[in-house]
């Protein structure tokens, strides 16, 4: 492949991935404060298809956006509302949520299949565009791969370096602590669940108006993206930055098996496609199992030196989801 | 009746009633006429003798489902995993009668073996996520996701790869099998008594484990409270495994009946959301095995009666689903205002 070619594709994949960040995002931020939002895949499909409809009626992209991010908060709130508020499980009313937004999507949008919608466009970032490879890489894009770099940016510096992070860490894992310690979890979850919606709820429109221009019914090719914007926040290890390569490392071999598809005729790409899964689910052991009891027992049987170095490696790969992921909080 | 049962009664009556609101609502912001729609989905469902035939050939796999998923609901198990192992069963079901069809072996008896492959297809891939659960720590969610994926993966490799049909591989699926291996059906119709018995004897064996046996009660000790129930001597990971392997068998059985009954071969789509469906059905009874058969057929209806909305009035098939989606969404929320205000009971 020419240098010019692979530029031009990796630039795509950067683009490509900035839905799928935004939704990994929300979803790192809810989690983070102890609320699973299980609804993602339906939450997409229908801010796709809203921020779209209003897109197309009003002629204006900002407001098929905004559009896109209030119907994410407000599928949030009816998770928070019903986890937080009436104590009813996170996951279940998360599932019937994506079922929900994917059927109402198609639905609803019958009216919007096939129309010519407004599309964004790239605009390139002066100077730094003209920066040998890193400028036709990173700063020859639209307005919304460049949001989704802050994105990655903003929640890693909020969630580790500033106090109300501190805070949203608590929440997440020690709620009693963090209500001793004068926070309102229940009130932050609300709002960390409704932030983290409408990041969910961006990725939609940033689809339809951006990378798959467009709203095509079902033909439009978004069922499943939630499920994987799932895995791979899983995957990030509730860290924004692990969450990001996820995304990105998603992407690249999204386009690796079309690539390859041209080359490897054989293959199906739907296949090719699906390689971050198992991918997915070995993260998921290796990160998961020094916590299994009959690895504890094996270790403990093992040799001094070669214990020391497996436990090294084990709690290097260790990610434990925040401890308090998916419980209520009652403050009496 | 106890007043309590009332106020229960009460609650689900207004969320059916909501649930119909959100849903005019709907159809009257598409154009749809709303109560055309709703009669045409009726009329669709059991409007002829075909349409009844159509229902309850779509009964008996959604019905299988959602006996799995009870089984692993009753463990604490959120089995989301169960739309894979019934493309898993499937596959195996497809596997096996490729295996046979051109040996010496009587089609009966390649049909129960393919049956028998199928059952063991789905109870193999749960019992992948129940390893990776009991032995990995990963949770059965994200697990089940990641297989769902891989088993669709799977059967597109297998249908554009090598089962694909001669000449063209498409979407529509593999070769059909010679009717010789189509489960027996009523004459003149494509209603398999067989499919059908098949699943009313396995919701009511559900029934009976859950509700009156020493294991189905040790199975729900598990799932309410594994703490408890592993201090009490219980091996809890046995039982979360047995409860993963019994769902697989059941819900591969389902992926089997779509092959040998309904499509007569494998396609990509071949669990056509049932799984899923199952999970929805199961939550919308609250556990409660004895409802399963009743509700499952509601659905059933709903999604064949959902299928000709698209040509009378343009409006998405998808609708029924919605209606089906937001109904349990409503329950469920009723149920947390009714425990919040009402109090527990």
């Amino acid at each position: 492949m020419e240098t010019n070619t692979t530029l031009i594709g990796l630039a795509g994949v950067l683009a490509a991935a900035a839905p799928v960040l935004f939704a990994v995002m929300g979803e790192t931020l809810n989690e983070r404060a102890g609320i699973i939002n299980l609804s993602m895949n339906g939450t997409i499909l229908l801010s796709a298809m809203g921020g779209f409809a209003v897109a197309y009626t009003t002629g204006s992209l900002a407001l098929g956006f905004l559009a896109g991010m209030l119907i994410g908060a407000l599928v949030a709130l009816i998770v928070a509302f019903s986890s937080i508020t009436l104590h009813q499980s996170q996951v279940a009313v998360g599932f019937v949520l994506a079922l929900a937004g994917r059927d109402l999507s198609y639905t609803l949008g019958a009216p919007y299949m096939n129309q010519p919608g407004p599309v964004l466009t790239s605009w390139s970032i002066p100077l730094l565009k003209d920066i040998p490879i890193l400028g036709p890489l990173f700063f020859q894009q639209n307005l919304m791969t460049y949001i989704s770099y802050l994105a990655i940016v903003v929640a890693w510096l909020w969630i580790f370096r500033t106090r109300p992070g501190l805070m949203l860490r608590g929440i997440g894992e020690r709620p009693a602590a963090a209500y001793v310690r004068g926070a309102n979890v229940n009130l932050l979850r609300y709002i960390y669940t409704l932030i983290g919606g409408a990041l969910i709820g961006l990725a939609g429109p940033a689809y339809t108006l951006s990378v798959k221009a467009g709203w095509m019914g079902t033909q439009t090719g978004l069922d499943g993206i939630g499920w994987i914007a799932l895995s791979i926040t899983i995957f990030g290890g509730w860290n924004p930055l692990r969450a990001a390569f996820g995304a990105y490392l998603f992407s690249l071999l999204q386009w690796l098996g079309l690539v390859f598809q041209t080359n490897l005729p054989g293959i199906p790409s739907q296949v090719l496609q699906v390689a971050p899964f198992p991918l997915m689910i070995l993260t998921l052991l290796l990160v998961n199992i020094g916590d299994a009891e009959w690895v504890q027992r094996s270790l403990a049987a093992m040799p001094a030196g070669t214990r020391r170095v497996a436990v090294r490696l084990l709690r290097a790969m260790r990610a434990s989801p925040p401890a308090s992921l998916g419980v209520p909080f009652e403050s009496e | 009746m106890k007043k309590n049962t009332w106020v229960n009664l009460g609650f689900q009556v207004g969320a059916l009633i909501l649930a119909l609101l959100i849903t005019t609502l709907i159809l009257v912001a598409v154009g749809a006429p709303p109560l055309k729609t709703y009669a045409s989905i009726v009329s669709g469902a059991f409007g002829s003798k075909d349409d009844v035939l159509e229902v309850l050939i779509t009964w008996s796999p959604l019905l299988l489902t959602t006996a799995g998923v009870l089984v692993t609901f009753a463990a604490g198990l959120w089995n989301i995993g169960v739309e894979g192992q019934m493309v898993l069963g499937s596959i195996f079901t497809t596997w096996v009668l490729r295996l046979l069809q051109n040996s010496q072996v009587p089609p009966a008896l390649i049909i129960v073996l393919g049956i028998l492959g199928g059952v063991i297809g789905g109870a193999l891939w749960a019992a992948l996520a129940g390893a990776l659960k009991t032995f990995g720590g990963v949770n059965e969610i994200f697990g089940g996701l990641g297989l769902n994926f891989v088993a669709t993966a799977l059967t597109i490799y297998l249908v554009f790869g090598p089962w694909k049909r001669p000449g063209v591989a498409s979407m529509s699926g593999t070769q059909p099998f010679p009717e010789s291996l189509w489960l027996p059906t009523l004459p003149k119709t494509e209603l398999s008594l067989w499919a059908l018995g098949i699943s009313v004897l396995v919701i009511v064996i559900v029934y009976f484990l859950l509700r009156g046996t020493h294991l189905g009660l040790r199975l729900k000790a598990v799932g309410k409270n594994p703490k408890a129930a592993f201090l009490m001597g219980i091996p809890t990971w046995q039982y979360s495994m047995f409860a993963f392997l019994l769902c697989g068998a059941f819900v591969g059985l389902s992926g089997a009946i779509q092959v040998v009954s309904v499509y007569h071969r494998l396609l990509p789509n071949i669990s056509n959301g049932y799984g899923f469906l199952g999970l929805l059905v199961a939550m919308l009874i609250n556990y409660q095995a004895l409802w399963a058969a009743p509700i499952a057929f509601i659905f059933a209806a709903l999604n064949i009666g959902g299928v000709q909305l698209q040509i009378i009035y343009k409006l998405s098939s998808s609708f029924a689903g919605a209606f089906q989606d937001l109904l349990v969404l409503m329950v469920l929320i009723g149920e947390g205002a009714r425990q919040r205000f009402l109090g527990k009971g």
